[in-house]
């Protein structure tokens, strides 16, 4: 008692004065710190950063150091190498001498580092520049598709009924159709014919990026726009935006100042995912010759360039192709990180799969640990109860998802959470 | 002349766009005369010289083996051939590939043949199914035939010369890809003919099946007419045969082999036609493999490393080896596996001789002077696989005489390297400085596209590259509709048959140009009254003196060298790649690799 007489000791009215200070953290910054603290998806940040720096310094690099240019022909150049001047092209030897080889890599970074390609252009200089036109066509078109999917999701999971039915279905006439089908099918009418895309007063030539761009984000837009629509459809029936229903707000205000904030996480999510997979569509289609057009290149042109140079310089084609593994690794890694850190539920879900499935294999009875996972603490009372600090510290590391979201079912669509 | 169509769009693989001999001819609209493309493929190359060119190839000129020497000890086995793709549609009234006529002139015969033998020998054309080489009578508008008799079809049926009617109506009913026979009387009423499916020409070929004679009947005089009879589109076909297309099914025919199968997703298969028998050595002669068999489907790398390994005995010859792996073919130890041989080919840019700025003189022959031929030999392949060049005839073709004006240097025989200087006062001299110029190729050939936005650009134009897909560019380019998307525009041309006519008349005389339609084969859409009459005087002249009509000719060449409606850029070689057990090779002008007069080690 003593004690306690000692503690309360202090003149009544001055308690409140000294307990600690709450200052309540955003949903935003206890995302940006469990982003932090997960190592492997800021070393992957790290390394897709450094790769958008050294493609958009292609122009420093080409002009300053290799002094070259990375798209006019070169086929009568000469380099020097050990001090001997040789020709870039080489014609072939024996008997017959057939064929010309383009030099192979230098490995001197001023002087055609990974070597020619047939047409005599620095390998080096175009695994850069197709790196920036890879980059600008996958982000760009990420962006839009995102941007684009989530005012239709929008509109569509906001005012439903004949407009929902509406978009929806038209999302589901392009979903119909396989994706690189669809992809091949525009390219090569808009791409590889005179036409271009005319919209109105505007003309986009089939040299323009901005081809490629349009034409990946729109054949990804149902891939974005359903699950988007989901988390609409959950948050519009949310009682604060039916208390704003009441309280008479508009549907602009409704939709972008209360459901907007509350569904942008999961296109956060979305997003570097689908960067990773319009590069890898970008690179595919280029590989086809229907993507980024001469003489601009991609990684794609560049290992299609190199295709015929396997046998005797395979460099042309291995140095973009890392490039492209290194990329998507990059953003997919990213994309989990991400996903981690604004949904960490997600990744108890998915842990919990992996290791039902892991289990299944060993005979071991899936559905009750499926039902264990379900009815952990945060799950079944959403938001009512306290995070675990660190999902990941006594969990095994998370398997990468799909680059493309799937679709998203309505029984999942009951487990979406708001951010 | 063959068109040489796409490559294969798909992974447009922009493989070596070089010598690529073969294109399907099937994918050309009609034109005059055979196409430009298809003949990437189809190689109806005339090489008078066909000789090899490097030393250490094999002999194109070597003894035909013919009957007798068929008979003696070489005869057997399986000759397997490995082609990246199939040569789509079979049928004989059709098929405009290379890829089909070297088999289908194994299976067929016509009323005449080019000579089935290597070297310049083989543009020579002799009596197949007719007994002798008729003079034309009427002015050269009646050709009176007679039949050989006792010959058989493979399904044992009697060849009548009735089967020559069904086999020239099918060419309007099914109908043929080229207007070769539009020239026979009846033909011009056959314009509904594949819709109809009838078409009668029994004013134009009359057949008497009792005295065995077949009479055809033109228009007009054609001196090319026996040339196109050569063609496997004119190989006779059993008068029961459907007047419609017959697909992926080879009629009979009469040849030392028969079509046992072809199934354009797997192989073809050929074995002997056990009614066969030797009338004329030098038009049909018979096979020494037993069986032929055309193998779709692998890569050309793969094709190579099966030929390598044994595997295999020919990668078709219309399939563009890599660049790669032209390298091991370098090596000593396939010295006698590999033949290279010039083709009578074109590659070429035209102008667009209707728009700025290539509507003048001055700036065509600056273009000329400008361009780095060795450049485009580089993409070529290198100096082994194409020779640059500045006119329209190809070396060793009837009235070819060497002209260059387009050279550094005072020898206007050979180009030597561009002249930039020369073109630089030309582009000012012409005022047009500064213009904008479209350059117009297909995908796979979109580096020598590229090479010319660089050579354009050096001379003060600012050129841009219009890449199209290869089954749309050709007609693209020849559709006047069109005519103000571009500048200048790739294109290649590979000889249906060994005359003049068929480059200079076909791709730049007046009457191929066809405003409005795909098969405009002059795509520089250029006209010179003067060069035209010229062409018609020699036209006319070769029925009766050939000599002085290839005289004619070579002026017209330089005429239109220097006319400049086309940048030249080089005359293609090919390479056959054969395995180890392959002997008696032998490099036909008109059908290239004569497959089945070649014999295996056993």
């Amino acid at each position: 008692m003593a004690i306690a007489l000692t503690e309360s000791a202090e003149p009544p009215g001055q308690a409140p004065d000294l307990e600690p200070e709450i200052s309540g953290r955003s949903p935003w910054a206890l995302a940006g710190r469990r982003l932090w603290r997960n190592r492997i998806a800021m070393a992957a940040l790290v390394l897709f950063l450094l790769i958008i720096a050294v493609s958009f310094a292609a122009p420093l690099y080409a002009h300053d150091i290799a002094k070259v240019n990375a798209f006019a022909n070169n086929l009568s150049g000469t380099t020097i190498i050990h001090g001997h001047r040789v020709p870039l092209l080489q014609q072939g030897g024996g008997l017959l001498k057939l064929g010309e080889t383009p030099i192979g890599p230098t490995w001197d970074i001023s002087n055609y580092f990974l070597g020619a390609d047939q047409q005599g252009r620095d390998v080096m200089a175009r695994v850069l520049y197709g790196g920036r036109s890879s980059l600008e066509i996958g982000i760009g078109s990420a962006v839009f598709c995102c941007v684009i999917a989530t005012v239709i999701a929008l509109i569509a999971g906001y005012f439903g009924g004949i407009i929902d039915a509406a978009l929806s279905r038209l999302m589901d006439i392009i979903w119909a159709f396989p994706v690189y089908l669809l992809a091949i099918s525009i390219s090569t009418v808009l791409l590889t014919t005179s036409n271009g895309l005319s919209i109105g007063p505007l003309h986009l030539v089939a040299t323009s990026l901005w081809l490629p761009t349009l034409i990946i984000a729109f054949i990804y837009l149902p891939y974005v726009y359903r699950p988007i629509r989901g988390h609409v459809l959950s948050v519009s029936e949310k009682e604060f935006v039916q208390a704003g229903i009441a309280q008479g707000a508009s549907d602009v205000r409704l939709i972008f100042s209360d459901i907007l904030p509350n569904i942008v996480s999961v296109v956060i999510v979305l997003l570097p995912l689908m960067i990773a997979t319009t590069i890898l569509t970008e690179s595919a289609l280029s590989f086809l010759s229907i993507g980024v057009q001469p003489p601009n290149a991609s990684w794609g042109t560049i290992i299609s360039d190199g295709q015929d140079l396997l046998y005797t310089r395979p460099w042309v084609a291995i140095a973009p192709g890392i490039m492209i593994v290194l990329t998507v690794l990059a953003l997919n890694v990213l994309g989990d990180g991400v996903r981690d850190a604004l949904d960490p539920r997600a990744k108890l879900r998915a842990d919990a799969v992996d290791r039902a499935r892991a289990l299944r294999h060993h005979g071991a009875r899936v559905c009750d640990l499926l039902q264990d996972a379900r009815h952990r603490p945060g799950q079944a009372d959403r938001g009512s109860q306290p995070e675990p600090a660190d999902p990941g510290r006594d969990t095994p590391p998370v398997r990468s998802r799909p680059p493309v979201p799937r679709p998203v079912r309505p029984d999942d669509e009951e487990d979406l959470h708001q951010p | 002349m063959i068109p040489i169509p796409a490559k294969s769009d798909t992974p447009d693989i922009p493989g070596r766009p070089t010598h690529d001999i073969g294109v399907a001819r099937r994918d050309c609209p009609p034109a005059r005369s055979g196409g430009r493309k298809a003949l990437r493929r189809l190689g109806a190359a005339t090489l008078t010289a066909g000789a090899l060119v490097a030393a250490g190839c094999g002999s194109s000129g070597s003894p035909s083996p013919g009957s007798s020497s068929a008979a003696a000890g070489h005869t057997g086995g399986t000759y397997t051939i490995l082609a990246n793709s199939a040569f789509g549609v079979a049928d004989l009234a059709q098929n405009y590939t290379l890829e089909e006529w070297q088999l289908a002139i194994d299976t067929h015969d016509g009323l005449v043949q080019f000579k089935r033998v290597g070297g310049t020998a083989g543009t020579q054309i002799v009596p197949d199914l007719a007994a002798s080489i008729p003079t034309p009578t009427a002015g050269g508008k009646t050709y009176v035939f007679h039949i050989r008799k006792g010959i058989k079809f493979s399904n044992g049926q009697v060849m009548k010369p009735s089967d020559f009617v069904t086999t020239f109506e099918r060419q309007f009913t099914v109908p043929g890809p080229t207007t070769f026979y539009s020239g026979i009387v009846g033909a011009s009423k056959c314009g509904n003919a594949a819709k109809t499916g009838k078409c009668d020409l029994s004013q134009g070929v009359v057949a008497d099946d009792t005295n065995y004679t077949l009479t055809i009947h033109l228009t007009a005089a054609d001196p090319e007419f026996l040339d196109k009879l050569a063609l496997p589109f004119a190989y006779v076909v059993p008068a029961s045969t459907s007047m419609k297309l017959t697909g992926n099914n080879v009629p009979p025919g009469t040849g030392p082999y028969l079509w046992q199968s072809y199934n354009p997703n797997k192989e073809a298969v050929l074995v002997r036609n056990k009614y066969f028998h030797v009338w004329n050595a030098e038009a049909q002669p018979a096979g020494y493999p037993d069986k032929i068999v055309e193998k779709y489907g692998q890569t050309v790398s793969d094709e190579v490393t099966a030929v390598q390994n044994g595997q295999a005995d020919e990668v078709f010859d219309g399939d563009v080896i890599p660049a790669d792996r032209l390298n091991e073919l370098n090596g000593a130890q396939y010295a006698k596996q590999v033949h290279v041989n010039p083709l009578t080919a074109d590659w070429y840019f035209a102008f667009n001789t209707k728009q700025p700025p290539f509507n003048n003189l001055k700036a065509r022959q600056a273009a000329n002077f400008a361009a780095d031929r060795n450049a485009y030999v580089k993409i070529g392949g290198g100096p082994s696989l194409a020779v640059p060049t500045c006119q329209v005839l190809p070396p060793n073709f009837p009235g070819y005489k060497p002209y260059c004006p387009y050279t550094a240097g005072s020898d206007t025989t050979k180009w030597t390297g561009p002249d930039l200087a020369k073109a630089k006062a030309l582009v000012k001299a012409s005022g047009t400085a500064g213009m904008k110029v479209v350059v117009n190729t297909d995908i796979p050939d979109k580096a020598l596209g590229e090479q010319m936005v660089s050579d354009l650009n050096k001379i003060g134009y600012k050129a841009s590259l219009q890449a199209l897909a290869g089954s749309i560019q050709y007609p693209f380019v020849q559709n006047s509709n069109n005519s103000k998307k571009w500048n200048i525009a790739w294109s290649a041309w590979y000889q249906d048959y060994p005359a003049p006519s068929d480059f200079l008349n076909v791709l730049l005389g007046c009457g191929s140009i066809h405003p409005g339609s795909d098969a405009s084969p002059n795509i520089a859409a250029f006209c010179d009254k003067s060069i035209q009459a010229q062409m018609d005087k020699a036209e006319q002249l070769s029925v009766t003196d050939p000599t002085a009509a290839n005289a004619i000719w070579a002026q017209v060449d330089h005429a239109m060298t220097d006319q400049a409606p086309w940048v030249d850029l080089y005359n293609p070689k090919q390479i056959d790649f054969l395995s180890s057990r392959v002997h008696g090779y032998q490099w036909n002008p008109q059908w290239y690799i004569l497959i089945d007069q070649q014999w295996l080690s056993k």
